[in-house]
């Protein structure tokens, strides 16, 4: 492995993540109330959720389920009996006065994951303690723009949202590799449908652990906790404001206390939010109302035969079986949906080199333009790969057909139909083309002069002459043919 | 027609079957009676328009030979934990005044299925921490055998509303012997049944690996319709057990013989007044004569008990009753801070015994207490399950005093939490192992009742109502009643 980047020239930096993700389930962790963004305040409860006195949990199926798949993306050791426990603590978005989570006994331990860094020649290999179930608080508001009035109110439509909380040994030693690991973990998420992981809706929120000593020095400094940090952008800025705080008490020969720290990111610094000299003290004991929760290795497996392949595994694969650039590949493995797509249309298609180049030239262009997906468009493998077909094989050119991709994108539909209805068939009817050639030619003679004077630049313009001439459908080759036998003469 | 107060669920369903009364007359002599009984503070609630409503339905089926079930028109009494959809549910507790529950629990709701009436909600210690009825906000409940005493606790309210006639059949909770106590101070029948029998939805929790639902009746042949009438898996409680229900009527044989009777040398030891543990004793004779044989067993962490099930207990009644914060129910006390607002409510809303029991818990669960209190408590726990498993073995049932005397005199106790707890020294091994267990009258010391606890295998109810029957089959006590002095004018 190249050197990795080294952030500050006299300590070394010792970063440990914890991310919260919720899981993209129908329902609650512990109750039947949907799992909806941007419902009205208090609509998406259930008794169960408001800690109604007599209510009791009952624990999501779906949420182990995607919780082992978690595990078995990051190659965690998945237990087979985890326990839930109650972290007993008082605040008003926490409706029972308690949080159900896992604490002695997590779901999963001991994983990791290969982090590409930019710069690094070799992914990073980050550890992964635990992955653990437990269920979100609800939201208070305190601002009186939304509140409506001075006091405070609570939102409890995310009380009780499955969360998993995913635990990183403290194996990065830069924020950049903070960040590439987020991006990492987020995109292995997405990739294995564990969670939509988007970071503006709160699905993906990240707590970072920091802490400096002196390159070389074996035991690690006193660490801080960055709570909150919900964009990429400023999980790297706090990191660096808090490496610069640490880094400058150091430096005065003073102490860093034990804290938890908030960013303020207009000022790009770190202040102390809470000490931690009284630890907390959350009287954690298992839940009484939920029984162990037994995985039977059958399961697992069940889950593990179901996992998609990851991405590296079938980015190498895109590049191996379907001779793709590493570059090339990279792109069409961005999502799972995405190459899914790409790998049924160059299935469909005898020209998977050709899929991928309309997939990228024209496909994303496309998506990018409408800010859209591949499965929420109407756009088929089959139907690509059909269109691409009719292309090589001369029934469209190449010109004709592009416009058809955004149509497909938008109304589906049979490519071939398409090229009949809208009268977009090449032209290879010799008279007809000749006819345009012999007017190209006459419109241009400067060109043609060119031409026969031995530059043949000129012959591409007098090409698109005759294209413009047949809108588009005529079949270059035997506009080619035509013209360099005209000009010959 | 006056009925007879002390008529069993059973000879009301006779009755009612036979046409020569309707559920609307029964309904409306229980509210009468529970007006006429406000003296022994029973009732905390009754619910006289739903009740008639209901019971005018159950008429209505019957006239058109339908009956949901063999309680279709019985009255009946809830505690005042149980939760029922439109109904308040305060847990005797000021933090729950004025609480309405928005959703159903499901004893209830099979109550309703079965055609049940429920007539009212009885009275109990605050969120049934306490053995003597006394930690009420409505005050104290009354003992029908003498208003003077106590009628046990916690589900005090239930054994008095059974044992003054108001009902044939009432439910209350059990979580160290809320039941089987006042069973044995009433003189009636009580059953805490298996860990897991009865869904705990809708019960509100004070101690969620301990509680039980269970019915209190005057005959084990009335618990048993009562029970069947609950028990099940209920797929809204996790910890409820999946394994069928057995027809409990049907194991009322009347026989007992061949059964061994284990008798735990620790509880015929020493602590019990040696009255209440002579009437065990006969009652246990009396089963010999019926047939069953006894011997000796031994549970040699008995003496641990106690201190397990407090350690326990509070450990998670402090977790359970962090709920009550004044956020979005019950009652709030006015504050300029949050920590003011938790602190004003909590402190204005729980009573004494309740905030004992949430500061022991609280203490019990702290970072470097865990180990040496719960974590020790829950291992004595798995102890006491084994001895229960190695002394079944032996035998088919298990027979101890259910407390160590008869009821106590209101007051007696409420200055000495500590002796208070020691009532519960016969019946918290049971919910600690999860087993069942059950009180009937066994008869009298000094003009009150005593209770024989009988405990059984996990699931095995039916012998413990078996045994129960057999024994009220060949024994009178439970035809004894105490006057209804409390009546006005009665």
């Amino acid at each position: 492995m190249s050197a990795r980047l080294q952030p500050h020239p006299k300590y070394e930096v010792v970063i440990g993540l914890e991310v919260h993700v919720h899981l993209c389930t129908d329902s609650k962790l512990f109750s039947p109330a949907p799992v909806r963004y941007g419902d009205p305040p208090n609509h998406d409860t259930h008794p169960i959720d408001l800690g109604l006195p007599g209510v009791l949990p009952v624990l999501n199926r779906r949420v182990v389920e995607l919780g082992v798949r978690a595990a078995l993306a990051t190659h965690c050791k998945v237990h087979p009996c985890s326990v839930f426990a109650r972290k007993n603590y008082f605040y008003p978005d926490l409706p029972k006065g308690y949080q159900i989570s896992q604490y002695e006994d997590p779901l999963a331990t001991g994983g990791w994951l290969e982090v590409e860094v930019s710069g690094y020649d070799a992914p990073v290999r980050v550890g992964l303690t635990r992955i653990h179930i437990e269920e979100d608080a609800g939201k208070s508001i305190h601002d009186a723009a939304i509140a409506g009035d001075a006091g405070s109110h609570v939102d409890l439509n995310r009380a009780g949202v499955p969360l998993l909380e995913i635990v990183s040994e403290p194996d990065l030693r830069s924020p950049e590799e903070a960040a590439a690991y987020l991006r990492k973990l987020r995109e292995l998420l997405r990739w294995a449908d564990v969670s939509d992981a988007d970071m503006e809706k709160g699905q993906f929120r990240c707590d970072a652990n920091l802490s400096l000593r002196r390159h070389g020095a074996p035991e690690l400094g006193t660490r801080t906790e960055l709570k909150n940090l919900n964009s990429f952008r400023f999980v790297e800025e706090a990191l660096y404001a808090e490496i610069a705080r640490q880094a400058e008490l150091l430096d005065r020969g003073e102490r860093v206390v034990q804290a938890t720290m908030h960013y303020d990111p207009s000022r790009r610094t770190t202040r102390v939010m809470r000490l931690k000299e009284n630890a907390d003290d959350y009287r954690y004991f298992p839940d009484p109302d939920l029984l162990p929760l037994r995985i039977a290795e059958a399961d697992i497996d069940a889950v593990r035969r179901a996992l998609p392949e990851v991405p590296e595994e079938r980015r190498a694969r895109f590049e191996r079986d379907y001779a793709l650039s590493e570059y090339d590949a990279r792109l069409l493995t961005e999502s799972r949906a995405l190459a899914d797509f790409y790998e049924a249309a160059a299935k469909a298609s005898k020209e998977p080199k050709s899929v991928a180049n309309w997939m990228l030239r024209d496909v994303l262009a496309q998506l990018k333009e409408r800010d859209s997906e591949i499965d929420a468009t109407q756009l088929t493998p089959a139907a690509l790969a059909k269109l691409i077909a009719l292309v090589e094989g001369g029934r469209v050119t190449a010109a004709s057909a592009r416009p058809l991709v955004a149509v497909l994108i938008e109304e589906g539909g049979d490519p071939e139909a398409l090229v009949r209805t809208r009268g977009l068939e090449a032209v290879s009817d010799s008279g007809l083309l000749e006819s345009a050639a012999d007017a190209a030619i006459a419109a241009h003679p400067d060109i043609v002069a060119q031409i026969r004077g031995g530059d043949a630049k000129g012959l591409n313009f007098l090409m698109g002459q005759v294209m413009k001439r047949t809108q588009g459908k005529a079949n270059p080759k035997a506009v080619r043919e035509i013209l360099a036998r005209k000009l010959e003469a | 027609m006056p009925r007879d107060r002390f008529e069993t669920a059973l000879a009301q369903r006779a009755a009612l079957d036979a046409g020569r009364v309707s559920s609307a007359e029964l309904v409306e002599q229980s509210l009468a009676r529970a007006e006429a009984a406000a003296e022994l503070g029973a009732f905390v609630h009754l619910q006289p328009e739903r009740a008639r409503a209901e019971a005018r339905a159950a008429d209505a089926r019957r006239a058109r030979g339908e009956r949901l079930s063999p309680l279709d028109g019985i009255p009946v009494a809830i505690k005042d934990l149980m939760v029922q959809e439109g109904e308040p549910c305060t847990c005797a507790s000021r933090i729950l005044e004025g609480f309405v529950a928005p959703y159903q629990g499901t004893a209830v709701a099979k109550l309703q299925a079965a055609g049940a009436v429920i007539v009212g909600r009885t009275n109990m210690d605050e969120f049934a921490m306490g053995s003597s009825n006394e930690h009420s906000i409505y005050g104290v409940a009354r003992n029908p055998w003498d208003p003077a005493r106590t009628p046990g606790g916690s589900s005090g309210g239930s054994a008095a509303a059974v044992a003054a006639g108001i009902v044939p059949i009432a439910f209350g909770s059990d979580t160290g012997g809320s039941i089987r106590q006042p069973a044995s101070h009433c003189g009636v029948v009580g059953m805490k049944p298996s860990y897991g029998r009865v869904s705990r939805y809708g019960l509100v929790a004070f101690a969620s690996s301990l509680d039980q639902i269970g019915p209190f009746a005057r005959t084990a042949s009335d618990c048993a319709l009562a029970l069947a009438a609950i028990a099940g898996h209920d797929p809204a409680d996790s910890t409820s057990l999946l394994e069928a229900v057995p027809d409990y009527a049907g194991a009322l044989r009347g026989d007992v013989s061949g059964l061994v009777i284990g008798m735990p040398r620790e509880y015929f030891a020493e602590g019990a007044d040696p009255a209440v543990l002579a009437r065990v004793r006969e009652a246990v004779a009396e089963l010999e004569r019926a047939g069953a044989k006894t011997r000796e067993v031994s549970l040699p962490h008995a003496p641990y008990a106690i201190a397990a099930y407090y350690l326990i207990a509070t450990a998670e009644a402090s977790s359970n009753l962090a709920r009550y914060d004044g956020v979005r129910f019950g009652r709030r006390a006015q504050a300029r801070s949050l920590g003011e607002m938790y602190r004003r409510t909590r402190s204005e809303g729980f009573g004494a015994e309740v905030k004992r029991r949430i500061l022991l818990g609280t203490y019990v669960l702290s970072a470097g207490y865990y180990d040496a209190y719960y974590r020790k408590a829950m291992q004595v726990r798995t102890l006491l399950r084994r001895d229960f498993e190695q002394a079944f073995r032996g035998c088919d049932l298990i027979a101890t005093p259910t407390a160590p005397e008869v009821a106590f005199r209101i007051g007696e106790k409420t200055a000495d939490p500590l002796k208070m707890y020691l009532s519960d020294i016969y019946t918290v091994s049971a919910n600690l192992a999860g087993i069942p267990g059950l009180s009937v009258p066994c008869g009298f010391v000094n003009g009150l009742p005593v209770g024989l606890q009988l405990l059984g295998r996990a699931l095995d109810e039916a012998t413990l109502l078996r045994v129960a029957d057999a024994y009220q089959r060949c024994t009178s006590w439970h035809e004894q009643h105490p006057e209804p002095s409390w009546e006005r004018g009665g």
